[in-house]
């Protein structure tokens, strides 16, 4: 299993102003670039054996394990309403810590770190599907390109909270 | 808080603990010298102690119980009083402890004055007896000593003395002499206070002491091994151990993935040296597991206490026998089984032993006993508690199912005993007349059982009517390492605890282990029995039923609780120990599964939940017939019976060519009796049935039974009364719904529904039914409700409640069955919304009257129409349900008049809404 531990992925340039920077690492979900905070990304993995599990919700692609921790995988085209992956295509994985479980956000593909200034993130625009606005941040307008800031609490909670209920 | 104070907590506890045991032991042998000095050296450290830590509350309560004990020591008679208040100090020592703890080292504000007064009274009493019997004392002394002389040749016979050891009568007097106690010798600062009064003595007790504690020690039953362990243990923080464990549950996981990657390459020359580490781990973990190993015994050391307290209480005198102390399981288990097992001890005391009066009548000893013993067997440990008494009354227990609607009459006469006595583990069961302090709230065996369950453990009772019941509990070693049978179905793996599987069965369609359909359901012979079968897939609802593979695979055979099943698999492969970790937040709802591991290959498995797949077992179960227990409780709010549903209807011939139909929950069962059998007697037809006449009743006036041969009946059954409607021809069951579509003016018929595609005349058991007993409504209550509008029909007899929907729908209406008020209050709370209620008057816990004036009290169904279902009708009784705000109130007998009625109200009802 290949995994890389994000934080060696820091250059040196990107440390500075952190008060009013984010470091988002980037990823491809269908086309679509995704931001996440890098403070709360802890790896990137290929996943591989991933355990179905009958009965669960239908974003849950399945278990799989990651040096001996057991990481939920959540299929991130299918919790935005988005087709499902070309077979072939390869997939990556985000790895993130939740109230103190593993989750692995299933991707298409990582991207690479970018340093934004916090002031330049916009508000969702109000005709958001839905479904995206629940768990989106806000809209940073990068050149040629958006990218959605993924809010992995409120993904993570979306997913957990209803089922508590 | 100080690591002193903490440590003298810590010791305190386990110290009060031994001396309820001991005073408790003591009280019953007030002559046996250890346990007292073993009890008056524990008060002595703790007064002690608490002196020195400065804790005058602690110390005044501790010195005034010793000094009382002293007088014990003394020769002063033990009396019941005296232990009751020695056990209250200690009780209150243990309170202001659990004070000081939660306050970090500050004593609570307060007085003991009561307490320490009480014990100074009895002390100062104790010597004034002592002195006005001076000869009684020396009498009682020389007994004491003739008794201590009697032990002592018993210690001393074990081996001679050894050049330079004391005997044991001289250190006793040595120690009577010195005036002085035993000490811990970790309690130093008690010495200086007694070394005045000491002198020498000390130092030769002391002297002696070292040598001679020990051979003394066997003589003294129990206390003596703990201390002899006490030198040679440290005291770990608990969660020391559990991280301890989970590492080492990691490395058993990583040594499993290693041996699975050598098992790949042939010679390897990791070969040797993992062996070597596979083994080590393997005894690391054991050892491990040690450390999470304690006695059982911790947890019943307040049991002798409490059976002590529940005897005087109970004003039954009770032995309770402890065997198997030693037996260890895992701390985390041993937690989890400590509430059960008192409430079950509790149980015992109060039900299951009779008043000395009933138990000296019935031939027993006055005493009666509770036995509780705990033994390892393959893997589990098994403990039971066991009492002498009366035994579980079958009779009483069928009665409350049925009340209670957990099972029809029918179900009972097929049971055996063990299964009816299952039912007090069932939620609300409780057979005790009589709601004690001590126990009959009917929370009792269910709470017990879940616990039980929730741990893995299954729990199983038997019981012999005036000899006594016993409970047996099962449970794992351990929590944290479950053995597993690990299969495949639908292409993924799954482990199964290995506890809960009986046996596998290999499916094969040629031979006697072949798959069988019983409406859709598979299931399985198997030996006598029929085993209900369940597919995996379909559980895991991955696949339909449809593409089950008949041919092939593997039936696991699964028993929780009471309940047996089989799971068909795909394929079965091997059984592996595994560390449960615990499912992620985002599954934990799914109750199919109890949690997930990592297999030797690095993937990650799910381990099935066997209680989720027997209530998953038991709610297709409810979906036919009757509902189980299980499913009782889940739907308690759902208690109603839709009406709509497909019910089981008895398909029969009798009188004409025309099919008729009766709900099948309604017979008690079919029967065939030889003709000859049935006498004529005051002008009617009987036969004898169980004991009893039975009355015969023919649909059709004037018909008459078969002159020869055997005359198939139906035999309607109802609070011991029976009555047999003689057929022509029992013709099928048949599921369907029972709409009646065309209403029958003629007596004896409901109307005509289309079952199997056929017009069938529904019955009316309600007209038959008196025809045997002109009476039989009197006895129970019937319920109705009427037109196209919606009515709550509430009853406590489901024999009625089964008899009168059909009636009332026959009647036009939508009718919603409730068997209680509460659940019926339950409804319209949620929102339901009633036309009009029809209610039972006579109900346990609610009764009609109180249910109506609590309605009529809620502005919301305050213009409700309820009517009054009774079979006692008297100018009284209708004035009483007037006051209660019932609109009506009509003999359960009279169904033309309760129709008119409902009509009545409905009627006027829509007067008051326009």
């Amino acid at each position: 299993m290949t995994a890389h531990r994000i934080t060696s992925v820091d250059s040196d340039d990107n440390r500075q102003g952190s008060a009013d920077h984010i470091q988002y690492v980037t990823v491809v979900i269908g086309n679509q670039l995704f931001g996440l905070p890098i403070s709360q990304v802890h790896d990137v993995f290929v996943p591989e054996k991933v355990t179905q599990v009958p009965l669960a919700p239908p974003e849950v692609a399945g278990v799989l394990n990651l040096r001996g921790r057991i990481v939920t995988a959540i299929n991130m085209r299918r919790k935005l309403h988005l087709k499902p992956n070309d077979v072939d295509q390869g997939m990556m994985a985000v790895g993130i810590e939740y109230k103190g479980e593993s989750y692995g956000l299933v991707i298409d593909a990582v991207g690479e770190v970018l340093n934004l200034p916090r002031k330049e993130m916009e508000a969702n625009p109000s005709n958001l599907d839905f479904r995206w606005a629940e768990i989106s941040g806000g809209v940073h307008r990068l050149e040629g390109q958006l990218m959605v800031v993924l809010d992995v609490d409120r993904l993570l909670s979306s997913l957990i909270e209803p089922k508590a209920a | 808080m100080d690591d002193l104070l903490r440590e003298f907590l810590t010791e305190t506890n386990e110290s009060l603990d031994v001396v309820d045991v001991e005073l408790v032991k003591f009280e019953q042998e007030p002559n046996n010298a250890t346990i007292l000095n073993n009890i008056f050296r524990l008060v002595h450290t703790i007064k002690g102690t608490c002196g020195f830590l400065g804790l005058p509350r602690l110390e005044a309560i501790a010195h005034a119980a010793e000094t009382l004990m002293g007088k014990f020591r003394d020769g002063v008679p033990v009396t019941h009083e005296a232990v009751t208040l020695v056990l209250a100090s200690i009780d209150r020592i243990k309170d202001i402890l659990a004070d000081l703890e939660a306050a970090n080292g500050t004593e609570p504000e307060g007085t003991d004055r009561d307490l320490i007064d009480e014990l100074e009274r009895l002390s100062i009493s104790a010597d004034n007896d002592d002195m006005s019997a001076e000869m009684a004392t020396a009498m009682a002394e020389e007994k004491a000593a003739e008794e201590e002389v009697g032990t002592d040749i018993y210690q001393v016979l074990e081996r001679p003395l050894r050049p330079g050891e004391v005997s044991l009568d001289d250190l006793e007097r040595a120690f009577q002499e010195a005036e002085v106690e035993i000490e811990l010798p970790a309690v130093e600062e008690e010495t200086e206070e007694d070394s005045e009064a000491a002198g020498a003595a000390v130092a030769e007790a002391k002297a002696s002491q070292k040598k001679v504690v020990r051979p003394m020690n066997p003589g003294s039953k129990g206390t003596a091994p703990s201390q002899g362990v006490s030198n040679q243990s440290i005291r770990v923080n608990v969660e020391t151990l559990e991280h301890l464990m989970t590492m080492v549950s990691e490395l058993v996981l990583t040594r499993n993935q290693l041996l699975e990657i050598v098992r790949r390459h042939e010679d390897s020359e990791f070969k040797v040296p993992l062996q070597r580490l596979s083994n080590v781990t393997g005894e690391l973990q054991e050892g491990v597991m040690k450390t999470r190993m304690q006695p059982i015994g911790n947890a019943w050391q307040k049991l002798p206490r409490i059976v002590r307290d529940l005897s005087q209480e109970l004003d039954k005198p009770i032995g309770l026998e402890m065997i198997g102390a030693e037996t260890e399981l895992d701390r985390q288990v041993l937690e989890l089984i400590k509430d059960p097992l008192t409430h079950m001890i509790r149980n015992s005391a109060d039900h299951g032993l009779e008043e000395p009066a009933e138990r000296v009548a019935a031939g027993k000893p006055e005493k009666g006993n509770i036995t509780l013993s705990a033994y390892h067997e393959g893997g589990h440990i098994i403990i039971e508690v066991k009492d002498d008494g009366r035994g579980l009354n079958l009779e009483k227990i069928k009665e409350k199912a049925l009340k209670n609607g957990v099972a029809t009459e029918a179900e009972l006469e097929k049971m055996a005993d063990q299964q009816i006595y299952k039912f007090i583990f069932a939620a609300g069961f409780s057979t005790a007349t009589n709601v004690t302090s001590v126990s009959g709230r009917g929370v009792g065996m269910d709470v017990v059982r879940n616990n039980v369950e929730l741990i893995g453990g299954s729990i199983d009772l038997r019981s012999t009517q005036g000899r006594g019941s016993s409970f047996i509990i099962k449970i794992p070693l351990t929590l944290a390492i479950v053995s597993t049978l690990i299969v495949e179905a639908g292409g993924n793996r799954y482990a199964i605890p290995q506890l809960s599987v009986v046996e596998l069965v290999r499916v094969q369609s040629n031979s006697d282990h072949r798959i069988e359909r019983l409406k859709d359901r598979p299931v399985l012979r198997l030996r006598s029995k029929l085993l209900p079968l369940v597919h995996m897939s379909e559980l895991l609802g991955q696949t339909d039923e449809a593409d089950l593979d008949e041919d092939n695979g593997f039936i696991v055979v699964m028993q929780v609780g009471s309940q047996s099943f089989g799971v068909v698999v795909d394929g079965v492969f091997h059984t592996e120990e595994i560390v449960v970790k615990p499912m992620s937040s985002m599954l934990r709802n799914i109750n199919m599964f109890s949690g997930n591991t990592i297999l030797g290959d690095g993937s990650v498995i799910m381990i099935i939940d066997p209680n989720g797949v027997a209530s998953a077992m038991a709610s297709y179960a409810s979906g036919t017939l009757n509902d189980t227990v299980e499913d009782e409780r889940d739907n308690e709010d759902t208690h109603v019976a839709d009406a709509d549903a497909p019910i089981s209807l008895l398909l029969f011939r009798a009188g004409s060519e025309e099919p008729k139909a009766v709900p099948l929950s309604l017979v008690t069962r079919l029967e065939e009796f030889d003709v000859n059998k049935i006498e004529r007697s005051n002008g009617r037809d009987l036969v004898q049935y169980r004991g009893s006449l039975m009355p015969l009743v023919y649909v059709n006036e004037g018909d008459h039974h078969k002159s020869e041969g055997t005359q198939p009946m139906l035999v309607f059954s109802d609070n011991g009364r029976s009555m047999g409607l003689v057929v022509d021809q029992i013709v099928d069951i048949v599921e369907d719904r029972m709409n009646i579509e065309v209403v029958s003016e003629r007596q004896g018929v409901l109307g005509s529904a289309i079952i199997r595609e056929r017009a069938t005349e529904v019955i009316d058991l309600g007209y038959y039914l008196p025809l045997a007993y002109d009476d039989w409504f009197m006895r129970k209550e019937i319920n109705a409700t009427t037109k196209v509008r919606k009515l709550l029909f509430i009853d406590d007899s489901a024999f009625f409640r089964n008899m009168l929907t059909p009636v009332l729908k026959a009647a036009g209406y939508d009718v919603t069955v409730c068997s209680s008020a509460q659940s019926g209050y339950g409804l319209m709370e949620k929102g339901t919304e009633f036309s009009a209620i029809v209610t039972d008057i006579e109900m346990p816990e609610i009764s009609g009257y109180e249910f109506c004036e609590s309605l009529r009290r809620d502005t919301r169904f305050h213009h409700m129409p309820i009517i009054a279902l009774s079979a006692v009708v008297t100018p009284a009784s209708i004035e009483k349900g007037r006051q209660a705000g019932f609109d009506d109130y009509v003999a359960k007998f009279d169904r033309p008049g309760l129709l008119a009625a409902l009509k009545d109200v409905l009627t006027n009802e829509f007067g008051v809404a326009a």
